[in-house]
């Protein structure tokens, strides 16, 4: 479904060019559910960003569904590929309801029954009517990340990529959005793919997982591997022991 | 009383409702819990007094005012303060000052009026496309409001209005021309903070091309911003549209623009003070109710503020 090949990510040119991702290759089945796990700075989101086209410096080769894209994005590709971004304090607009940013993510991805397609994808993360017309401040953390869950389901995409989606909610609404994303999976058969810097979550989301370490990833492993302590890399043995 | 205070009461508490049942409520009840805070500020509130009264004097100027603003009257000139008949008294001409005054708020309101739809949108628009597009649009862009910020703002203006003539279009124009290059500043500096978070990134992930971004998303955030500054620098527009009046190169006589009257007075400041003191009051009346919106105005308007 989504397929990577040696991918570079650097910010800045000349003597300021810091390398952030290093020739990454990795590939993810569809309906699989992907981890990519390492430390902060290692590089995982910046994968994440690139995929999108929001972080522009980049070289290798990215297919989704078999085709490859391009640095420029079309519409399709986004139709196809979803993120959902870490802080949803940050990642929804202060001064759009939930109903403006809903509704106008489904008009930019040309549907026409947009009324009924928002109470529906409210209905879809767990959210109830009542909270159509709210403003983020008028929303708790976990709602606002199901809302943001759901500007990413709207234009029914294939793959959604997931950068660190609980980690600035506190543990009872972790569960929670983890749980949401598990149904939503199975429900719509799609693909993720999931940064994390949490073993735990990982395992308990994922089939297969990369460590990234210093902008490289060092290992992919099955989920199975993992539970059963039998990581080769000296630095994904570390960060298991670290996770027990 | 044609409510009943149960009525009242439900209004409020649909008003005040957390969960609005449609995009227009919502909106309604944002306006008015805004509207509740501006209410609070006892000063704000004064300051919007001042100008709703300005504006119905503006708009009522010939039921109001006793005289004929332009009526000379040689026999009853400088008449002091108080003197039946006229209020204010009257200027070197016998015209009655209060009429004039009256008239006056008129020109104030149209100067103000016009330069706080031209200078800020010019601003806005300079601004949000110089900090979204960034690179060499940037650089051409903020090069151009440096120049227009390196000179003092009334010799920029009376430069203008020499080149284009006296008169109070001109000056209009000269003030705008002169405004705009803070707001694209304010502008641009808030965009470059929009620009690079997680909402922009979010849309841009569904297709927005840079126009949506710019006037849907970018915008709602820098306006609550500019609308302050707005109502903050109107005190200046006023005080740079008399300074101009004063000089002779805004409005020109026997128009009643309140610059024009303090510069008519001014040859007799000493002997009769009234003549140039009242329409200085009167500017400084204005402009201070100005600043107490504006303060009001931030407060309930400033997203940072409004977040707690």
């Amino acid at each position: 479904m989504l397929k990577i090949e040696n991918l570079n990510v650097w910010f800045g040119s000349g003597r300021d060019r810091v390398n952030a991702v290093q020739n990454a290759n990795f590939a993810v089945k569809s309906g699989a559910s992907f981890g990519l796990v390492g430390e902060s700075g290692s590089g995982k989101s910046t994968i994440l960003r690139a995929i999108m086209g929001l972080t522009k410096n980049w070289s290798g080769k990215v297919y989704v569904d078999g085709t490859q894209t391009s640095i420029k994005k079309h519409n399709s590709f986004y139709k196809t590929v979803q993120m959902v971004f870490q802080d949803p304090y940050a990642s929804l607009h202060p001064r759009h309801s939930v109903d403006q940013v809903l509704g106008e993510t489904l008009y930019l991805h040309g549907f026409q029954d947009i009324d009924a397609r928002v109470v529906h994808l409210l209905d879809d993360v767990g959210l109830e009517a009542k909270f159509r017309f709210r403003y983020p401040h008028q929303l708790s953390g976990g709602q606002r990340q199901r809302v943001a869950i759901a500007r990413a389901l709207a234009p029914e995409p294939k793959v959604l990529l997931l950068d660190e989606p609980t980690s600035a909610l506190d543990v009872s609404v972790q569960a929670e959005i983890l749980n949401l994303l598990s149904d939503l999976r199975s429900r719509n058969s799609l693909t993720y793919i999931m940064v994390s810097h949490d073993l735990a979550v990982v395992s308990h989301m994922c089939e297969s997982l990369a460590v990234m370490k210093d902008s490289e990833i060092v290992e992919i492993m099955d989920v199975s591997t993992l539970r059963n302590s039998k990581a080769c890399h000296p630095y994904s043995q570390q960060l298991l022991l670290a996770s027990i | 009383m044609t409510k009943t205070p149960v009525e009242t009461l439900r209004w409020r508490a649909w008003l005040l409702t957390d969960t609005p049942a449609s995009r227009h409520h919502a909106k309604l009840s944002a306006f008015y819990k805004g509207w509740l805070s501006f209410r609070g500020n006892t000063m704000a509130m004064v300051g919007l007094w001042i100008l709703i009264c300005l504006i119905l004097a503006a708009l009522f100027a010939p039921l109001l005012s006793p005289h004929d603003p332009f009526a000379q009257n040689l026999g009853n000139r400088l008449q002091p303060l108080g003197s039946s008949n006229h209020v204010l008294g009257t200027d070197s001409l016998g015209r009655d000052i209060l009429s004039r005054l009256i008239y006056g708020s008129r020109i104030t309101l149209y100067i103000v009026g016009l330069v706080a739809l031209i200078a800020p949108i010019t601003g806005l628009l300079v601004g949000t496309v110089a900090g979204y597009v960034g690179g060499w649009t940037d650089q051409i862009l903020m090069r151009i409001t440096d120049i227009f910020l390196a000179f003092p703002r009334l010799v920029l203006a009376l430069a203008f209005v020499a080149a284009l003539g006296a008169g109070i279009e001109n000056a209009v124009l000269a003030i705008s021309l002169t405004a705009w290059p803070p707001y694209a500043r304010i502008a641009r500096a808030e965009t470059l903070t929009i620009r690079s978070s997680d909402y922009i990134s979010a849309i841009q992930l569904q297709g927005a091309g840079a126009l949506r971004i710019i006037t849907k998303h970018i915008w709602p955030l820098c306006i609550s911003s500019l609308i302050v500054r707005v109502t903050l620098d109107m005190a200046g527009i006023i005080l740079a549209a008399a300074g101009l009046g004063f000089l002779g190169l805004g409005a020109q006589p026997p128009s009643p623009e309140w610059g024009a009257m303090i510069s008519e007075g001014r040859r007799f400041i000493l002997d009769h003070w009234w003549v140039a003191a009242v329409p200085g009051m009167a500017i400084f009346t204005v402009s201070l109710a100005f600043n107490l919106l504006g303060d009001g105005l931030r407060d309930v308007l400033d997203p940072k503020d409004s977040e707690k």
